[in-house]
């Protein structure tokens, strides 16, 4: 019998599980998934529940009933993975070898990493990235009485870079439709240059930005924060004050990663952008938020490469060379706020652009526009999610690598 | 691709001013972007930064970021600001003849 083995139980790790499943022998092959809790939350989920449009059980359910059958779970503390053995050892000790391991850790807010931050938290500092967060933010929005809110993003890369913007456009439509809106300024504060990493969404995202009466603050590192004064202070001097602060804490993946060694400067897994194998070890792999690959860190980017994925692992075990097939690609839904949504597609390659989605002229789905469709397909994705995605089965007309078929070209490169 | 001219070196730039060909980078080159990031001059702990972001691209195809030059050892954050006011990993890179940090996704 040989044993592959996957670290962690959400979307990475479930879908992976559901693939392989299917695929690898079960008279020749155990798939053992190790996490270290049961419950599986629908992260992009989170955004909703501050505004009180969803609550956590509406998001929430048993990582063990989401994996396929003649999977062992085991829910235990991995203490490190040891690839000289080829053993995840566990915090009580257990070792469980493996043949091919799946790294799925994925990514967490970590806001020690900011002097100052834990000061503030849960009083005027909140975090709508976790489940406890987003709950407690519900609560204070509720209350608050009016002045600045703060939506900030300390320091790329983070899990889902739309989030925040999203964030800032529902607080927007929300004060508005409570005539609340002339009490309170908001603000965005990112170290980004602009609103998006990439010039063209970058432009389209800024201008709804202004026209939400939104102030940007870019290019903005955070040395501390000093809770007491409600103050963000930056490198270079510069300070946001803020009645309520937003932030999306430093993204780190797993601490696990660190203490096996294998980490880069934030806990992610050197892993090659195109096959997804681990740069170092060779029965290694790893997908999702884990990987330090530059694409989106986003549940799309882990459905397109868990279907190349899958391949390559079964490439590997028959020992035949890896496809390097992922291109980065990744689809997001922007909520505006007022039932509208933006969707943006995009690769290593190709930036987000205007166009139609997924079929040229007929679309349906506008690319880079506000459209009521979009949201609607935002909603209709948590379906997709719990029974389409997690379960390895396609989503229609969408495939793992991006196509360039309904997208419009900029007229020229600025300054080319 | 538009091109531009340091000293009596000929470069090829892209649209922000980032060399796209690092065989054309010579140190003359890098004191004259410096000049016109707004630096009076690179002493040597500008100097200790660029080298080591050109040997880490070299080794990884990749421009680190202010937290790997961090925890590396090369300079603290607040050492990068004072020395590249601004936007230490994008000015820094842009002297040292690479590509712009890509911020991710």
């Amino acid at each position: 019998m040989r044993n592959l083995v996957i670290c962690g139980a959400g979307t990475g790790g479930t879908v992976m599980a559901s693939h392989l499943r299917k695929r690898l022998p079960r008279e020749d092959w155990a798939v053992t998934v190790i996490d270290r809790d049961d419950e599986h939350y629908y992260q992009p989920g989170f955004l909703f529940i501050p505004f009180g449009f969803l609550k956590r059980k509406d998001i929430v359910k048993p990582k063990s009933t989401l994996l396929p059958r003649d999977v062992a779970f085991l829910i235990a503390e991995i203490d490190r993975i040891v690839p000289a053995s080829n053993e995840v050892v566990l915090r009580d000790g257990r070792k469980i070898p493996y043949d091919y391991l799946i790294v799925a850790t994925g990514a967490e807010i970590v806001p020690s990493e900011t002097p100052g931050m834990e000061d503030g938290w849960r009083d005027t500092i909140f975090d709508f990235y976790t489940a406890d967060g987003a709950e407690a933010l519900a609560g204070k929005l509720k209350a608050f009485p009016g002045g600045t809110i703060v939506v900030h993003v300390n320091e790329t890369p983070i899990k889902c870079p739309v989030a925040p913007l999203e964030f800032a456009f529902f607080c927007d439509a929300c004060l508005r439709r409570h005539g609340k809106r002339d009490k309170v300024e908001i603000v965005y504060v990112t170290p980004l240059p602009g609103a998006f990493t990439k010039p063209v969404a970058a432009a389209a995202l800024g201008a709804l930005l202004e026209k939400k009466r939104i102030r940007m603050v870019a290019d903005f590192n955070a040395e501390r924060i000093d809770a007491s004064a409600r103050k963000i202070i930056g490198y270079d001097g510069r300070e946001v004050p803020y009645d309520l602060l937003v932030t999306v804490p430093t993204n780190m993946g797993a601490e696990m990663i660190e203490r096996s060694g294998m980490g880069d400067e934030f806990r992610f897994l050197p892993t090659d952008p195109r096959t997804l194998r681990s740069k170092k070890y060779e029965n290694i792999f790893a997908l999702g938020d884990a990987t330090d690959v530059p694409a989106s860190k986003a549940g799309s980017v882990v459905h397109f490469q868990s279907e190349i994925l899958t391949e390559n692992i079964l490439r590997a075990i028959d020992g035949r060379p890896l496809e390097p097939a992922f291109d980065g690609h990744a689809n997001c839904f922007i909520e505006m706020g007022r039932s509208k949504a933006i969707l943006i597609d995009f690769n290593y390659d190709t930036e987000p652009l205007p166009g139609r989605f997924p079929f040229p002229l007929f679309g349906p789905l506008p690319l880079l526009k506000p459209s009521r469709l979009n949201h609607w397909g935002k909603l209709a994705f948590r379906w997709i999610y719990w029974r389409l995605l997690l379960r390895g089965k396609r989503i229609p007309f969408i495939p793992s690598r991006m196509k360039m078929t309904g997208k419009k070209l900029p007229a020229a490169v600025p300054g080319a | 691709m538009p091109l531009r001219t340091y000293g009596n070196t000929m470069v090829d730039v892209d649209a922000e001013g980032y060399l796209t060909d690092f065989s054309q980078w010579t140190r003359a080159v890098a004191e004259a972007i410096a000049a016109e990031e707004g630096l009076a001059a690179l002493g040597p702990a500008h100097w200790k930064v660029i080298e080591f972001m050109q040997k880490e691209y070299k080794e990884n195809s990749q421009v680190p970021s202010i937290r790997r030059l961090n925890k590396s050892g090369v300079a603290s954050t607040k050492e990068l600001y004072e020395l590249f006011p601004g936007g230490p990993a994008k000015k820094a890179a842009r002297i040292a003849g690479l590509k712009k940090p890509e911020g991710c996704v």
